[in-house]
């Protein structure tokens, strides 16, 4: 087919589907993870890749969760467990285990650190107005870390933010 | 044609602060100097004033003028150069830098001590000789006292250039003799289709001014080209004053240059004009003639800028558009000798020769080439080798960039203080890090200035002590090892043990009973008790922010060490790392991980013999080193780490050094000794305590740099926890045993 003629066909905003391939062109995407069968989104503009789970070199002295640093085409990237250091889930390392490296600018300097997580599983188009904000009752993960919910279908995606992810020293929970 | 001279700026912003740093050290050096320094003064500020000039900044022109003309009196030997002329001189030199450091900010300036200076300059001027007519230097704008003024016709025959005579030089010639002004007649020139590019078809209408020049003088310049040449010498006028008022303030780009460009012009046009274009001819002919009349401007402006003798080449020099436009901007330049960057361009050469080489083995390779692919990766190992030490060195420059202020220091220091002080450096050619340079740059000022403050006693109490009047301060730099040491020796008083000792104690530094070595006494001045200014006038000096010192030394991942003979004097010794990028690393393994220790911190490595062991005070693990006692670090307790090692006897020790505090750190295994490029675990992640840094091993791993100092101080801390843990718990047990 052609590719100028297949451009034109695509409409603006929308969802549309050509040969059982969907193209999402409005709204905001996120990448979602699972943690202990638990579903969870970052940003997908601030993925700056998906790694395979390989054993880093060790942090003298840092809390459990920072499990050391890898070397990432020469940068020196620190890898966090999410699941120890939110708590939830099995710290294992199956297969399907993989490190999201996420990189945040902010207006001081940017960061980019790896975060491991049980496996991912899809990109979620959100609009703005589907996100909604996360009640303050209970839940292990600390509220500032959430930046809102999006229902996908019976189940529900915590929107995590990058922003804050990327403090790790600021809010250390054990 | 029209030139963005604003792209040479930085050009010239560069070359005047060189210009200034040598007039500088001359002007230091001028007690014992000769002619050629006072000339060497005179072409720096006259560059100066001729590039300031071209790029429009009057306000330098004008005063580097002043200075001209005072150095031009010393150079005629019409003026004594006594200390007076030096001092307002150099007071000069700074208005310079103050000015031109304003020019590449984009900032103002103090105006008040230019006007100070300039005043002390027109006195020192007015008061001097005066110049009775014999002003054989006068400067441009000073035209009532020129002396004879010559007309020279100078017609070449066209072929001139083609026996290699260059009108140029011969102007250049003539200039020494005194003011010149060159005008280009160009009205013999044929139409662009004839001119044949070899021939001169330019003669020149030269107005020399000069006050002591006779015929001969002129002739003598022509004497090459007589046979080839019209040349008509008439005398106009004697003892006249010069006439054009259009000898403007500013040099501009030579005229000969234009005409130069011109034919340059018409060497490129024959060839779009195979076809006799005649509207392209009439549009280059029109060019052509707008180029004469710029060349006609030209001619007569550049007369200010020629003053005589030597001067006149670096005033050409200048304002010459330069390819290399090194901008001095917010990235910083470095300037880097040719032969570095050929020698660069030379291992690019072999590196792709190697690769080329490599990659037709691997088209179609077999196992019987295999000792090809290896020969070829050794010669790629060595050419990568020899290309990074290439690149590092790109980043090196002589030391001397950082000595260069230390004559003028010391000069202005001894005049403050009325002390009498030679300075002697050594080593200025030792070549560092740029970065490290810039950084060593005001720790070693305050190094020097403690030297002449506290180091160097007044001349009565010298001579008491039975030393020459004058101090000495050396500056030395070498290599030592994977390091640079810069070593600032003075041969003053020596520092005061018992005054530092006492001071040490008063702020309760250390204890009444602390029996301390001179070396740990000595240390003290670094602690930032001692940088209070009571401080100073209490012990015998050394006190003004030492501590600073120590840490922006540190920060470089460097040291600094002490030593003093009372009555004999002091050493400082600066031990800094080569460059901050790269450093030589030995790898050690505690567990499964693998360390970087720095070598510069390293005494040596050894197998810890159990008889040599000794436990005192409770826990603490010594190690017999000779004469030392060295604690022993367990680097596994430190960092909780699961070990092989996990008890001191038959363990390896690398013994490293930081503070001045030896400890012998417990590995598992030495491996090999590499350089290592240092990445910051700051920029994703955090300062880690003990660990300085990161690196990527051969294999693509990552190993930690060890932070000896850190690491030294972790170590206090935890002792010093254990030991209160210790005392809570046995004053409880007390307690329970009394209750």
């Amino acid at each position: 087919m052609d590719i100028q003629a297949l451009a034109k066909d695509i409409p603006v905003e929308g969802e549309y589907s050509l040969e059982g391939i969907d193209f999402i062109t409005s709204g905001e995407q996120y990448l979602t993870f699972l943690l202990e069968n638990e579903q969870y989104a970052v940003d997908i503009l601030c993925v700056e890749e998906i790694r395979s789970w390989e054993k880093p070199t060790r942090i003298p002295n840092s809390p459990s969760y920072v499990k050391g640093v890898i070397n990432m085409r020469g940068v020196i990237v620190p890898i966090i467990d999410l699941r120890l250091k939110f708590g939830i889930g099995k710290p294992e390392y199956t297969e399907t285990t993989v490190v999201i490296v996420l990189s945040y600018e902010s207006d001081e300097h940017s960061r980019t650190i790896g975060f491991v997580v049980d496996a991912v599983s899809d990109v979620l188009n959100a609009e703005e107005n589907e996100i909604k904000n996360a009640p303050t009752l209970g839940g292990v993960i600390p509220h500032h870390y959430v930046d809102g919910l999006v229902n996908v279908g019976d189940g529900v995606v915590t929107l995590l933010s990058v922003e804050e992810l990327q403090q790790i020293e600021a809010h250390s929970i054990g | 044609m029209s030139l963005d001279l604003s792209q040479f700026i930085p050009t010239f912003l560069e070359e005047s602060f060189e210009g200034l740093e040598l007039m500088e050290s001359s002007l230091l050096n001028l007690e014992h100097g000769d002619d050629e320094t006072i000339n060497s003064i005179f072409r720096a500020a006259h560059s100066i004033k001729g590039g300031a000039g071209t790029f429009g900044f009057g306000h330098v022109t004008d005063f580097t003028h002043l200075v001209e003309t005072l150095l031009d009196e010393m150079r005629d030997g019409r003026r004594e150069i006594n200390n007076e002329e030096v001092e307002v001189l150099l007071a000069s030199v700074d208005c310079i830098r103050l000015m031109i450091e304003a020019i590449q900010n984009d900032d103002d300036y103090d105006p008040s001590s230019i006007e100070e200076t300039s005043e002390r300059l027109s006195f020192l001027l007015a008061n001097g000789e005066d110049t009775d007519g014999s002003g054989n230097n006068v400067a441009a704008d000073e035209p009532m006292l020129l002396g004879k003024i010559w007309q020279i016709t100078f017609i070449p025959e066209h072929h001139l250039v083609q026996t290699g005579n260059d009108p140029l030089l011969l102007f250049n010639a003539l200039e020494d003799l005194g003011e010149l002004i060159v005008l280009a007649k160009t009205e013999q020139l044929p139409s662009i289709t004839e001119i044949d590019v070899e021939e001169l078809y330019i003669h020149w209408q030269l107005t020399l001014m000069s006050d002591n020049a006779s015929e001969a003088d002129i002739r003598e310049v022509f004497e090459w080209v007589e046979d080839e040449c019209e040349l008509d010498i008439n005398l106009l006028s004697d003892d006249t004053p010069a006439p054009p008022s259009s000898v403007d303030e500013q040099p501009v780009n030579k005229a000969p240059n234009t005409i130069t460009d011109d034919s340059e012009t018409i060497e490129e046009l024959p060839s779009h004009l195979n076809e006799a274009d005649v509207a392209l001819e009439q549009a280059a002919s029109k060019a052509l003639a707008e180029q004469e009349i710029a060349a006609e401007n030209n001619a007569p402006a550049q007369s200010s800028s020629s003053q005589p003798t030597q001067a006149t080449k670096p005033a050409a020099k200048t304002p010459a558009p330069k390819t290399q436009a090194k901008g001095k901007g917010d990235t910083g330049s470095i300037r880097v000798g040719v032969d570095k960057v050929d020698s660069l361009i030379n291992l690019v050469g072999e590196l792709v020769i190697t690769q080329s080489m490599l990659s037709e083995l691997g088209n179609d390779f077999d196992l019987s080439k295999v000792e090809k692919l290896t020969a070829g990766l050794e010669q790629l190992l060595q050419n990568t080798k020899e290309l990074q030490e290439s690149v590092m060195r790109i980043r090196m420059l002589p030391i001397s960039f950082a000595f260069n202020r230390f004559p003028r220091l010391i000069h202005d220091l001894a005049k403050k203080t009325g002390k009498d002080i030679e300075l002697i450096i050594n080593g200025e050619n030792t070549e560092l890090d740029k970065t490290v340079m810039e950084q060593i740059g005001d720790p070693l000022v305050h190094l020097v200035r403690n030297a002449v403050d506290h180091g160097i006693e007044p001349a009565e109490k010298r001579l008491a002590a039975g030393k020459s009047a004058q101090g000495t301060i050396w500056l030395d730099a070498y290599h030592q090892g994977g390091s640079i040491v810069i070593e600032i020796k003075d041969d003053g008083g020596g520092i005061n043990r018992e005054a530092v000792f006492n001071k040490a104690l008063e702020k309760g530094l250390i204890d009444v009973n602390a029996s301390l070595t001179d070396q740990q006494v000595f240390d003290l001045i670094f602690e930032p008790g001692f940088s209070t200014a009571q401080a100073v006038s209490d012990i015998s000096g050394r006190g003004v922010g030492m501590d600073v010192v120590k840490k922006n030394i540190q920060a470089l991942g460097g040291r600094i060490q002490v030593d003093s003979v009372p009555g004999e004097g002091s050493t400082f010794k600066v031990y800094l790392p080569l460059t901050l990028a790269i450093l030589d690393g030995q790898l050690v393994k505690v567990g499964d991980e693998v360390f970087v220790v720095p070598l510069i911190t390293i005494v040596e490595s050894l197998q810890a013999k159990a008889d040599l062991i000794n436990r005192v005070s409770g826990d603490m693990v010594l190690y017999r080193l000779r004469e030392d006692n060295v604690p022993v670090i367990p680097i596994f307790e430190l960092f909780n780490l699961p070990a092989e090692h996990q008890t001191v006897d038959n363990a390896l020790m690398v013994v490293v050094e930081a503070d001045g505090q030896k400890v012998g750190l417990m590995v598992d295994d030495l491996l090999a000794q590499q350089q290592v490029v240092i990445k910051s675990l700051k920029d994703n992640y955090q300062d880690v305590a003990g660990i300085s840094g990161a690196t990527i091993l051969g294999d693509g791993s990552v190993a930690m740099i060890l932070d000896i100092p850190g690491i030294i101080s972790m170590a206090q801390k935890i002792a010093a926890e254990k030991q209160a843990e210790r005392i809570a718990n046995y004053s409880k047990a007390l307690e329970g045993a009394v209750n």
